[in-house]
């Protein structure tokens, strides 16, 4: 008999490609107190406001160590559909169209899950968040990448979806503002896509996790146009907004037959999100919005920063709308994305990601993270100035 | 509003050159625009935040905040009383509250005794003055924003994350 454990996996584990993201994570851990100035995080570098840790705290005192309803707390989702409401201009009941998860990824995972047969086709635009075609996998779907471009700051255009589309295609994943490009869709744009979408009867996954952080005109969320919202699960969470990422928590909206389905998924998957972490988010949406105005400015500020720095550097870098992310296209070093990555962290001590661990029209691009405070940005942008130098000569 | 004056109300400690990179502005405009400031009596200077208990050889690490209770006068109310308390090197900060007493005083020193008696010989005697109650500090948690003790800072935070 074989001795090699690799025989238990299952197939399409064992076929799964691990996140580009590992391997460079591996090599940047070796590198352990050597002064690197990391740009590769996807999180923000505030610690979660006092008043929701205290409020926590208090949760924990009272004794709140329990189960909640499946569907998270009545009360978090009472302020979850007036916060959407308010901010993203559609109304969702509390009882029945509103799911409390672990995370957006956990909702994401319930989404495919729900509504995913084996072969279901999967739209999705790349370069993207490195679990969506992953996700797609697990469920036994079957991905098609719609590519995004420099020349349209990354958003994503109805004729780029047309031309993907396979007949088959039944849903549409989208990431708005975009993890790692930035990108974003005009309201003229995502009244494209929607139509694209009602023509071709797709159900929409908008992964909204970014709309807080929309540093030029308003996010509008694709749910809100006319004949969407029964089209669409709207996926956000409290991690970069309210800088939240360790808490693992956020939330799906949409029609009740569908929010039932994914209920069912998690009921056994997950019971119910933390209820410490509920109790934080309820607080958060509360008296958060203070803290969420005063960290987008900062954002704000440091994303002017760092894509006048890199395009003064000679790195081709377009204004990214939202999210805390700058993408500059590194071609004209001559350096592929994945030796560019390595170079300026083994000579220069600045971890960037490379584009390709977001999919291969990643490629050309290094994903920069300016949620890092500004001194640090601009010691990264001085140290990467000298890196692109060095290689001219 | 001022670009600079914004930077400097979030409390970051940017150098000059730092707050051009950030502002978008060239060194010498920040300067303008904090010369403009001083002028117009908004910017008043730089202060270090220092935590001098660490610091076993430093001079004026007494504070002492007192609660001084004045009499009005007429005409002026507390206002010639108040800056004429608020000249005294030893103090460093003098505000006119509502409440029990009229102004908050914060003094530093170096020693207790010296503390101590420019509160019995100068201040409380000033014409006035009707009482004074002394609080030393024992312990700093946090000084003008800035925890002490607690390091949050992001070394846990992961190198590389998705």
């Amino acid at each position: 008999m074989s001795t090699d454990a690799q025989r238990w996996v299952a197939g399409h584990i064992a076929s799964l490609p691990k996140s580009g993201i590992r391997d460079f994570f591996e090599l940047v851990a070796k590198m352990k107190g050597q002064d690197v100035i990391s740009l590769g995080v996807g999180e923000p570098d505030f610690v979660t406001p006092w008043h929701v840790r205290e409020a926590a705290i208090y949760a924990l005192e009272r004794g709140k160590t329990y189960y909640t309803s499946n569907l998270g707390m009545i009360e978090l989702r009472r302020e979850v559909s007036t916060y959407v409401e308010r901010h993203f201009g559609v109304t969702y009941r509390p009882e029945d169209q509103v799911i409390v998860t672990v995370g957006v990824s956990e909702a994401l995972d319930l989404a495919f899950r729900a509504f995913c047969n084996p072969g279901d086709k999967v739209m999705f635009h790349q370069p993207c968040y490195v679990s969506y075609h992953p996700s797609i996998s697990l469920v036994h779907g079957a991905g098609i990448a719609v590519p995004t471009f420099a020349q349209d700051n990354f958003a994503l255009t109805a004729a780029a979806l047309r031309a993907a589309w396979q007949p088959g295609a039944k849903i549409l994943m989208l990431n708005l503002p975009c993890n790692p490009t930035g990108g974003t869709c005009t309201r003229g744009q995502l009244e494209e896509i929607a139509a694209f979408c009602r023509e071709k009867d797709l159900l929409v996954l908008s992964d909204e996790i970014y709309s807080e952080l929309t540093f030029e005109g308003i996010h509008t969320s694709i749910a809100s146009l006319p004949g969407m919202a029964e089209r669409t699960i709207f996926l956000h969470g409290f991690s970069k907004a309210f800088a939240m990422t360790g808490w693992r928590i956020g939330y799906a909206c949409g029609p009740a037959p569908l929010i039932d389905a994914m209920m069912k998924v998690h009921q056994y998957a997950m019971m119910c999100a933390s209820i410490i972490a509920q109790e934080g988010a309820l607080e958060a949406l509360k008296h958060g919005w203070d803290n969420v105005v005063r960290m987008r400015e900062q954002y704000h500020r440091r994303r002017n920063l760092i894509v006048r720095r890199l395009n003064e550097s000679g790195l081709s870098c377009h204004l990214p709308r939202g999210s805390f992310y700058a993408f500059p296209d590194i071609t004209a070093t001559g350096l592929s994305e994945q030796d560019f990555s390595v170079g300026l962290l083994q000579q220069q001590k600045v971890a960037v990601v490379p584009g390709l661990a977001f999919g291969v029209n990643g490629r050309g691009h290094v994903r920069a993270c300016f949620a890092t405070a500004s001194d640090q940005v601009m010691e990264a942008c001085d140290r990467i100035d000298r890196f692109v130098q060095g290689l001219r000569k | 509003m001022n670009p600079v004056l914004k930077l400097l109300i979030d409390g970051g400690s940017l150098t000059t050159g730092q707050l051009a990179q950030v502002a978008g502005l060239t060194e010498a405009e920040v300067h303008q625009h904090l010369e403009q400031l001083r002028r117009e009596g908004i910017f008043l200077g730089w202060r270090p935040v220092l935590d001098l208990s660490r610091e076993a050889g430093a001079a004026l690490a007494v504070r002492a905040v007192i609660e001084v209770k004045v009499t009005p006068e007429r005409g002026g109310g507390f206002n010639r009383l108040a800056e004429r308390i608020a000249r005294f090197d030893e103090i460093e900060s003098c505000y006119l509250v509502s409440g029990g007493y009229d102004l908050l005083v914060f003094v530093r020193g170096a020693t207790l005794q010296r503390v101590a008696s420019f509160v019995s010989e100068k201040l409380s005697t000033i014409e006035g003055v009707l009482s004074t109650s002394t609080h030393f500090m024992l312990r700093c948690y946090k000084e003008q924003g800035f925890l002490l003790g607690a390091d949050e800072s992001q070394t846990q935070r992961l190198n590389v994350a998705p």
